[in-house]
C-alpha cells in the first residue's frame, strides 16, 4: 500500500478497500475461512454455544502491556470464557478515523493475530468502515465471539452459594492504572504494565479438571468491587472479603494512593473471579497456581447469607464496611 | 515492614483502639476537619470498632463541598464561553451549580472543560492553545493554594497571557474560628488536616484551646495515626486538659512550610469568602494581589457573583457544620445519590455524605 494515512476511500469497497484487506487483514489473521472471501463465514459448529460482543474504545491505542487491538481479542474471548465455553471463532468490525497512521493499525491487527493464535480462535469474518476525520477517535474496534459450551450447568452471576469460597486469579488493577497512567503521561517509579491476556485456558481446566465451578467473571470495569456487587445482586447473597487477602502490587498500591484512587474499583483485563463450594477452593487454587496466568490466585472471601445484595469488606485493621457499587468515573483528588 | 505499613499495622492500632476503649469514660464528640481524615475513618473500617460514647462528625474540610453555590455558578457561567477552556480538578466537573447543572453536562453541551492534575498541567494547555483562554478553577485549602502561586510566578515570569485563575481558595483557621463560635455546636475535641498543617504548621489553630478550650491533634491519615490523635485527646479530656498537639511530625513542622507559606502569600492576599451552609467568612479566602491582576479571570473576563440560592432540601450546610450526619438529611440515598447528587457533599470523594453512602455498612 503506498499511502500511510487511513483514506476516506479504504472504507468505500472499491478497490483500496480490497487492497486493505488483503494486505493487512488477511495477512494476519490468517485462516481457511476467512480467506474464502464469501459474504458471511461458514462455521461448522454443534450449539449449546455461547456468544459476547464487545467495542473497544479505548485512549491511549496504544499502553504498556498491550493495545487497543490485543484487547478486543482478549476481552471478548475471557466473556465467552467466563460463561464455561470454549471461544472458537471471532468477528471484528473497525471503525477507523480518517487519517489515521496505517502504520499504527498494522501494528494493531498484528496484535490481533497473534493475540487470537496464542487464545487459539480464529477470526473469520470483518468489516471496515472509515469516517471522516473528528467523526471518530483514531480507531474503534468491536468484535464478537462464539464458542462452545464445555459444562451442561454453566457458571453464572445467580449461582453464589452461601459457604461458596470467592478466589481471585491475581493482583487487582493493572490495566486501570496503566492506561490512566498512560493516558495522563504520569510516570512511576516501576512502570505499571496491563495484564492484558486471554483466560479461556484457565477457564476450560478449571472447569473441566476442578468442576462444580458456580461463578466465573472477569472483573473488567469497575474493578473487583463492582463485579462482586453485580453478583451478590444476581445471587441474592452477601459476599465478605478479606482486605488483607486481595493482591494489589506494590506499585499499583503507590500509584493508587497518589491519585486518590481504589485499586478495587480499577480494570483487570487478565483475570478472574471463581467463586465455587468450599471443598474445592484448594484444589482450584492449586490448579491455578501451576499456570503463569493465575500464579497470584488468592482467596479473597467467602459468599455469606447474611447481607443480601452487599459486599462486606473487612479491613486490615478488623474493622468492617460496605464495599459499594461504583458510581460513575473514579475521580483523582483535589488535595 | 517498610516505615509506612508500620502506620496500619494492625497489632499496634489493636493496642491503640484498646487503650481508647479503656480510658473513655463518657460521651466523646469530635469533629475531624479534613475531608481526607473522613474517608480514611471509614475506609480503614474504623468507625466499626470505636467505642459506643464515641460520636464521629465530619467538619469543613472537603474543599469541593465548600465551594458556595454562587461560585459554582460563576464558574458555570463561564464554561461554554467562546474561546474559553475551563481547567479543574476532576471532582468539581460532578457539582451541580444553581440551575442543577454541572461542568459535565456543559461539556455534553461542546464547553470546553480539561481535567487536570496540577495547576501546571493547566499552564501547559494555555501554552498549547495560544488561541484560548485557559482558567484554572482555584478551588482547595491552604494545601493547594501555594502550588496555584508558584503556577502563577511561573506564568508571570514566562508573560503567559492566556492563562487565568478563577480564586476561590478557602482558609481553613478562620473557618474554624466562625464554627467553634456557634453556640449550638457541642463538641468535645478535634482531628485536625494533616495536608493543610504541613504548610501552616500548629501556631494558627492556637486559638481553639486557647479561646474554646477544646483539645485538638493534628494528624497524619493511616490508621495508627487517627487512632493516636483519639487516644490523645480521649486523655486530654480526662485530664481536663486543652492543647493543640502535632502528633504528625513526620510530615509536619510546628512552624509549617515558611517557604510554601511566602510563596502563597506573593500572589495571594486574604479576603472574604463565601463558604456553602456557613455564608460569608471574614479574610477566610484568597484574592489575587494587584500585581497578579492580569490573572484574575473575575477582572479580566469580568465575571461578576450573582446571589444562588441553596438547594431546596440539601442540608449540605448542617452536615459541614456538625449539626447533622448525612443520613438524616431526608434527601440522602433517596433523592441524592453519587449518580445523581442534589449537594456537593455527596459528589466529593472526600465528601460526608459520599462516605456514608459508600461505605457506611449498618444505617
Ligand atoms: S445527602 Fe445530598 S442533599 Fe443531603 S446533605 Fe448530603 S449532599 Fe446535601
Amino acid at each position: 500500500m503506498d499511502a500511510t494515512h487511513i483514506l476516506l476511500d479504504y472504507g468505500s469497497g472499491g478497490k483500496a478497500s480490497q487492497r486493505l484487506i488483503s494486505e493487512l487483514f488477511l495477512r494476519h489473521f490468517d485462516n481457511p475461512v476467512l480467506a474464502r472471501m464469501d459474504d458471511a463465514a461458514f462455521l461448522d459448529i454443534q450449539g449449546p454455544l455461547a456468544m459476547s460482543t464487545d467495542s473497544f474504545v479505548v485512549d491511549p491505542v496504544f499502553f504498556p502491556g498491550g493495545n487497543i487491538g490485543s484487547l478486543a481479542v482478549h476481552g471478548t474471548v475471557n466473556d465467552v470464557a467466563m460463561l464455561g465455553a470454549r471461544p472458537l471463532y471471532l468477528s471484528c468490525a473497525f471503525i477507523l478515523e480518517e487519517g489515521f497512521e496505517l502504520e499504527k493499525l498494522e501494528r494493531i491487527v498484528q496484535a490481533m493475530g497473534q493475540a487470537a493464535r496464542d487464545a487459539g480462535v480464529s477470526i473469520v469474518t470483518g468489516d471496515t468502515k472509515v469516517v471522516p476525520r473528528g467523526m471518530a477517535d483514531k480507531i474503534f474496534i468491536n468484535t464478537t465471539g462464539v464458542g462452545t459450551m464445555l459444562v451442561a450447568e454453566h457458571p453464572s452471576g445467580h449461582r453464589a452459594a452461601p459457604g461458596d469460597a470467592v478466589l481471585v486469579s491475581g493482583t487487582m488493577g493493572d490495566h486501570g492504572l496503566a492506561i490512566l497512567a498512560q493516558r495522563e503521561g504520569l510516570a512511576f517509579e516501576t512502570p505499571v504494565l496491563s495484564d492484558s491476556t486471554a483466560l479461556n485456558g484457565l477457564t476450560e481446566r478449571l472447569l473441566l479438571e476442578v468442576g462444580d465451578i458456580h461463578v466465573l467473571r472477569d472483573p473488567t470495569r469497575g474493578g473487583l468491587a463492582t463485579t462482586l456487587n453485580e453478583i451478590a445482586g444476581q445471587s441474592g447473597v452477601g459476599i465478605e472479603l478479606d482486605e488483607g487477602a486481595i493482591p494489589v502490587t506494590p506499585a499499583v498500591r503507590s500509584g493508587c494512593a497518589f491519585l486518590g484512587l481504589d485499586p478495587l474499583y480499577l480494570a483487570n483485563e487478565g483475570k478472574l473471579i471463581c467463586i465455587l463450594p468450599e471443598a474445592k477452593a484448594e484444589a482450584a487454587l492449586a490448579l491455578l497456581h501451576a499456570d503463569p496466568k493465575g500464579a497470584g490466585a488468592r482467596r479473597v472471601g467467602t459468599v455469606a447469607a447474611a447481607n443480601p445484595g452487599k459486599v462486606v469488606l473487612r479491613t486490615a485493621l478488623g474493622g468492617k464496611r460496605l464495599l459499594n457499587m461504583l458510581e460513575g468515573e473514579q475521580l483523582p483528588r483535589i488535595c | 515492614m517498610s516505615i509506612f505499613d508500620k502506620f496500619s499495622d494492625p497489632e499496634l492500632c489493636k493496642a491503640v483502639l484498646d487503650a481508647i476503649h479503656r480510658e473513655l469514660d463518657g460521651e466523646l464528640r469530635f469533629m475531624e476537619v479534613c475531608g481526607t481524615h473522613t474517608v480514611a475513618i471509614f475506609r480503614s473500617g474504623l468507625r466499626s470498632m470505636l467505642p459506643p460514647g464515641v460520636v464521629h462528625l465530619s467538619g469543613p474540610g472537603c474543599p469541593v463541598c465548600v465551594t458556595h453555590e454562587s461560585e459554582v455558578g460563576m464558574y458555570m457561567d463561564l464554561a461554554g464561553r467562546d474561546g474559553v477552556i475551563v481547567a479543574t480538578f476532576g471532582d468539581l466537573v460532578r457539582v451541580p451549580g444553581p440551575g442543577g447543572t454541572c461542568l459535565k453536562d456543559a461539556m455534553a453541551q461542546g464547553a470546553r472543560v480539561a481535567v487536570v492534575y496540577s495547576p501546571f498541567d493547566a499552564l501547559t494547555l494555555a501554552r498549547e492553545n495560544p488561541q484560548a483562554t485557559v482558567v484554572f478553577l482555584g478551588i482547595g485549602f491552604e494545601t493547594t493554594a501555594p502550588t496555584v502561586a508558584a503556577t502563577l510566578q511561573a506564568a508571570r515570569a514566562a508573560g503567559v497571557g492566556n492563562f487565568q485563575v478563577l480564586s476561590f481558595h478557602k482558609l481553613v483557621p478562620p473557618a474554624l474560628r466562625a464554627l467553634l463560635g456557634d453556640p449550638e455546636l457541642n463538641l468535645h475535641a478535634l482531628v485536625m488536616p494533616g495536608h493543610v498543617s504541613t504548610i501552616i504548621g500548629l501556631e494558627p489553630y492556637r486559638f481553639i484551646a486557647e479561646d474554646f478550650h477544646l483539645p485538638a491533634a493534628i494528624t497524619g491519615f493511616d490508621p495508627l495515626d487517627i487512632l493516636q490523635s483519639l487516644l490523645d485527646i480521649v486523655r486530654q479530656r480526662k485530664e481536663g486538659r486543652a492543647e493543640v498537639v502535632n502528633l504528625y511530625r513526620r510530615a509536619v513542622q510546628d512552624l509549617g512550610n515558611p517557604k510554601a507559606v511566602a510563596v502563597m502569600e506573593s500572589v495571594f492576599t486574604p479576603a472574604d469568602a463565601l463558604w456553602r451552609g456557613i455564608g460569608m467568612i471574614p479574610g477566610s479566602g484568597l484574592a489575587l494581589r494587584p500585581e497578579y491582576e492580569a490573572f484574575d479571570a473575575q477582572k479580566t473576563l469580568g465575571l461578576t457573583m450573582a446571589e444562588a440560592k441553596p438547594i431546596p432540601g440539601c442540608r449540605c450546610g448542617d452536615v459541614l457544620r456538625g449539626k447533622l450526619t448525612p443520613d438524616r438529611c431526608p434527601l440522602f440515598a433517596k433523592a441524592c445519590t453519587p449518580a445523581k447528587p442534589v449537594g456537593p457533599c455527596m459528589v466529593s470523594t472526600e465528601g460526608s455524605c459520599a462516605a456514608y453512602y459508600k461505605y457506611q455498612l449498618e444505617m
